[in-house]
């Protein structure tokens, strides 16, 4: 093939064998290298050269970075975890049913394959799962560059769309999230155009129910704004109170104050702010009955 | 700019190939310019359409989101190795008789993505069947024909062990 037929613009590729090289031919490329695990996002952007970078640095054969672990009440998930991992994990399964619940809506079976959990959060598309499930389980990134290492909040990693906190010498080695104690009812809702898309808008939600009122709330979005979204408003103002339609009703007149969506050629505004409402509707009585059931001891 | 070439060694339908490549070249175009084998159809070129579907140790991949380099080593499989003209393989067979096809384009990736499927997924639905399939496009069938013949390949396979 000539020159002029290569799809990609030309760039040299380095196969690292260890996080170290990885880190080192990254900062040595000084802001035009790329790392590439799954490829599933990076690899449309360079073929269409939106993306030009000087050097590729694969990761995908540095050994130890494809495993999910659980340390204490945190599950870490290495850089080169597929989502087919993450999908059928066990670990995840018990630990972190609504995750379990969220890979339903990734992609399609073959990008699952091959794209990456760490990869999806650091691509930062404001409507994908996996940032937001990030977002939801307080997750904890990890970055190495030859500075050393760093662990970046998800609440301060998601800067803007597309856009993350990881300096250009930075890649993410392994994200770290809340596992969820097991009496923790979710409700995980997404709208798209078509099955695996990407989200028009979504919602995941989990709660306690303690003393007959709904205890550690957390409540997260996505496709509504630039980056994923946890909106504290709302935890606070289902804290502490039971799920009736009165409350489901207060949520949805709350949540069209407090998101501002963009028209694009999917959705309007006004479309995404009343799917918005739908859905927290939807997943917050998810979440109740199943926090009910899980309350009381049976395995729901 | 002068680019690196790189040389793999990869398997494909269990015919080992060696080549030496410049490291953008993607795995669709290796397949297809390099060894020829141009069975493997390219579609969009972006991991949209699945018509550039292979699998990789296995698994599907879209041969269009992956550079040939990264093949290395890799046991690579493709319609090529699913049957001949005069003798099709038990998929191209399903879709003979069930009419799954119509102008072709995107057969072959249907064809691999379904290997894939009836290698690991559980298929006991219609529902999960079209969600397997969504990755694929397909502009003429309407899907219906290739639900058919992948619910009949099911139903031959019996339940996942």
């Amino acid at each position: 093939m000539g020159d002029d037929e290569m799809k990609p613009a030309p760039f040299e590729y380095f196969a690292a064998r260890s996080a170290a090289e990885a880190a080192e031919a990254l900062a040595a490329a000084n802001g035009d290298g790329k790392i590439i695990a799954g490829g599933q996002s990076l690899m449309p952007m360079i073929n269409v050269r939106l993306v030009k970078p000087t050097i590729l640095i694969d990761i995908n054969r540095i050994a130890g970075l494809d495993r999910i672990e659980k340390h204490g009440e945190r599950l870490g998930i290495g850089a080169t975890v597929r989502h087919r991992m993450t999908a059928t994990d066990a670990l995840v399964h018990r630990h972190i049913p609504i995750l379990h619940d969220a890979m339903h809506h990734v992609a399609h079976l073959t990008v699952r394959n091959r794209g990456t959990f760490c990869g999806s959060v650091c691509h930062a598309d404001p409507a994908a799962e996996m940032p937001m499930m990030t977002l939801l389980l307080n997750g904890m990134v990890t970055a190495l560059s030859i500075r050393g290492e760093r662990r970046i909040a998800a609440s301060e990693f998601f800067v803007g769309s597309l856009m993350t906190a990881l300096e250009q010498d930075e890649f993410v080695t392994s994200i770290e999230i809340d596992t969820l104690p097991p009496e923790t009812g979710w409700g995980f809702e997404e709208f798209s155009r078509r099955h695996g898309d990407f989200a028009l808008a979504s919602v995941a939600t989990t709660l306690r129910i303690i003393d007959g009122v709904a205890r550690d709330v957390r409540f997260g979005m996505m496709g509504v704004g630039e980056t994923p979204l946890r909106l504290p408003d709302i935890e606070t103002l289902i804290e502490g109170q039971t799920i009736s339609e009165t409350l489901l009703q207060d949520v949805t007149e709350a949540l069209k104050e407090l998101l501002h969506p963009n028209t694009d050629i999917h959705a309007s505004a006004d479309y995404r702010r009343h799917l918005a409402g739908a859905l927290a509707r939807r997943a917050l009585r998810d979440a109740w009955a199943r926090a009910t059931l899980r309350k009381d001891g049976a395995n729901a | 700019m002068p680019e690196k070439k790189i040389t793999l060694s990869v398997s494909v339908n269990g015919v080992v190939h060696t080549a030496t490549v410049e490291p953008r070249m993607l795995l669709s175009d290796f397949l297809r310019h390099e060894l020829g084998l141009t069975g493997t159809h390219v579609g969009c070129e972006h991991g949209v359409c699945g018509a550039c579907t292979v699998l990789l140790d296995g698994r599907s991949a879209r041969s269009c989101l992956t550079l040939a380099v990264q093949a290395d080593g890799v046991e690579i499989e493709t319609v090529e190795g699913q049957g001949s003209i005069d003798r099709l393989g038990r998929i191209q067979e399903a879709f003979r008789q069930h009419h799954a096809l119509q102008c072709g384009f995107c057969t072959p990736g249907f064809i691999m993505a379904i290997t894939d499927m009836l290698r690991h997924h559980p298929l006991e639905s219609d529902d999960q069947i079209r969600e397997a399939l969504s990755g694929n496009i397909c502009r003429c069938t309407g899907y219906e024909h290739i639900v058919n013949a992948v619910r009949e390949l099911a139903k031959e396979r019996g339940p996942l062990t």
